[in-house]
């Protein structure tokens, strides 16, 4: 018995203290990272190539998504919004959702999925293969040189990407409600206009997408740095960056929506 | 304070190294002149790979000094390390050319990153440095299109094109066919020869090792089994390096990796 229980303890005791190592080894990643941006930022070039292959690249998939979104929020909302006789607020309230919420929250969902799992494999696909270390025996920096380009993309082209899926999802709903239910035109847009502002809705949303940004960029460039270099170690590292990132983006949002909005109401 | 003579090139002085608990180099003494072309041979695991770890500084031994051209390379501060290296260079085991860059760009990297030289003389320098290894022909494929001995000679052109004063050789004839394995230990001693480097050669390989090397080391167990010329391991009567050089499947280094006991491990006892 007494066995079993310092078994138990011992699994447990590790447990935690793989999870304050792993902590302890995201920090000391992080505060690289840091120092190494400075490098980063003075090669435009590397950064707007991983602005292609991470941003532009997932332009396709966050624009259809958005529009998609915007539709389905669209016949939701009309249909509770004319049981109190105030369909021509369908527009301010898809606006609004998509701004504050949905827009960053699943633009950096889909982000996670499309992009930062590429970059994860990439990454730790280099190292597997030891170009990594080639590159460091050259006197180039890695984390300069690989990672943190591949960070800054995922920053930079979050805010662009959640705007983009924001205003495919209006375009949807407008096409839903507009042309398809018959809503006003011109209530549509003026109760949009007149209700979605500029610095409590907007900026928030943008606030969450930089923050969106840094946290997804961050979990994927680290996961593929320090992924085993096999086969299943890459494969555990794409899943790791997928489930991490999502999980981080929603709790994420959690704070922030109750540091952005708790004072409004 | 470490003594160092300017005729060496490498210092490994009662270098010790291990993985967690598990011991790899044990009180490593290896001394490397300017110049000289040293083969590092032994079982496998047996630290070789960990001993150019070392020399690169890409490890840390737990006690010992490693001295690199008369500076402690542990000690070294990243930028001092980066200062180093750019006189050191490393052909890995598969070459490691990045994949996204074509044979050219490959090979230019190094100047990109670490000159200011302009496009034109970088043209100049790549194309050279490709007709060394005989590949100027290839500059526009990229790597998946390469065989492997073409892989590891346009490594070996990346590797030498700031003209290095240390080379390092991770398993260079790894998984070629005889005639790239000939290509590429011929291309190393011309290399050396005529950039006037100092090259350690990790390897397999007994036949073109011999033929291409001042010294070998073999390695066993985390010391330094033996240290003699090339010529000496072909009469030596020493078991482990008669093993190794007719590829005797037990002996020394056992076939068997350590058990319970056969029969009782069968019997469920």
């Amino acid at each position: 018995m007494s066995a079993y229980f310092i078994r138990l303890i011992s699994t447990l005791g590790h447990l935690v203290t793989s999870r304050i190592d792993r902590l302890g080894l995201v920090a000391r990643f992080a505060g690289l990272l840091l120092v190494s941006l400075r490098i980063a930022l003075g090669r435009l070039s590397l950064i707007f190539r991983e602005v292609y292959f991470s941003g532009v690249r997932s332009l396709s998939i966050v624009a259809v998504s958005g529009l998609f979104v915007g539709m389905v929020l669209a016949v939701q909302g009309y249909e509770v919004l004319q049981r109190y006789g105030s369909a021509e607020s369908l527009g301010v309230i898809v606006a609004l959702s998509l701004v504050r919420e949905l827009g960053p929250v699943v633009t950096a969902l889909l982000f996670a999925g499309r992009a930062s799992s590429a970059v994860t494999a990439e990454i730790g696909l280099m190292r597997a293969t030891e170009q990594l270390a080639a590159m460091d025996m050259m006197a180039v920096d890695p984390i300069s040189r690989v990672v943190a380009p591949r960070f800054l993309a995922a920053v930079f082209s979050m805010p662009f990407l959640a705007a983009i899926f924001s205003t495919a999802g209006v375009i949807g709903a407008w096409i839903i409600g507009v042309k398809l239910i018959g809503i006003d035109d011109g209530a549509f847009w003026s109760q949009m206009q007149a209700n979605v502002d500029v610095r409590i809705d907007v900026l928030n949303g943008l606030v969450k997408s930089i923050v969106f940004g840094t946290s997804v960029g961050l979990i994927s460039v680290f996961e593929g740095y320090f992924a085993a270099p096999t086969a299943e170690g890459i494969a555990t590292a794409t899943t790791r960056t997928v489930v991490i990132s999502s999980l981080s983006v929603l709790l994420l949002d959690l704070l922030l929506t109750v540091m952005m909005f708790r004072g409004l109401s | 304070m470490t003594s160092f003579h300017e005729s060496e090139m490498i210092a490994l002085k009662d270098v010790c190294f291990s993985y967690a608990d598990r011991p790899i180099l044990n009180g490593i003494d290896l001394t490397i002149k300017r110049g000289e072309i040293i083969a590092i041979m032994g079982g496998s695991g047996g630290g070789k790979t960990t001993l150019l770890g070392l020399i690169a500084g890409r490890l840390k031994p737990q006690s010992g000094s490693v001295l690199v051209n008369g500076f402690e390379v542990p000690k070294l501060r990243q930028t001092e390390l980066y200062g180093l290296r750019r006189k050191i260079g490393m052909l890995f085991q598969f070459g490691a050319l990045f994949t996204d860059l074509n044979v050219f760009d490959n090979v230019a990297f190094p100047y990109r990153e670490q000159t200011n030289l302009p496009e034109e003389m970088i043209r100049t320098l790549v194309l050279l440095k490709l007709e060394a290894v005989g590949l100027r022909g290839a500059k526009d494929l990229m790597p998946a299109e390469l065989s492997g001995g073409m892989a590891r000679r346009v490594a070996l052109a990346r590797a030498v094109a700031l003209d290095p004063s240390v080379m390092l050789y991770d398993e260079p004839f790894t998984g070629l066919d005889p005639i790239s394995v000939g290509i590429i230990g011929r291309l190393i001693k011309r290399l050396n020869r005529a950039l006037g480097m100092t090259s350690v050669i990790v390897t397999h390989d007994l036949n073109e090792t011999l033929r291409l090397v001042d010294r070998v080391v073999v390695l066993s167990q985390g010391k330094i089994h033996r240290d003699m010329a090339p010529e000496e391991i072909r009469s030596t009567d020493d078991p482990f390096i008669r093993q190794f050089a007719d590829g005797l499947p037990d002996g020394p280094v056992p076939f068997h990796y350590p058990g319970r006991d056969y029969w009782s491990e069968l019997m469920g006892q």
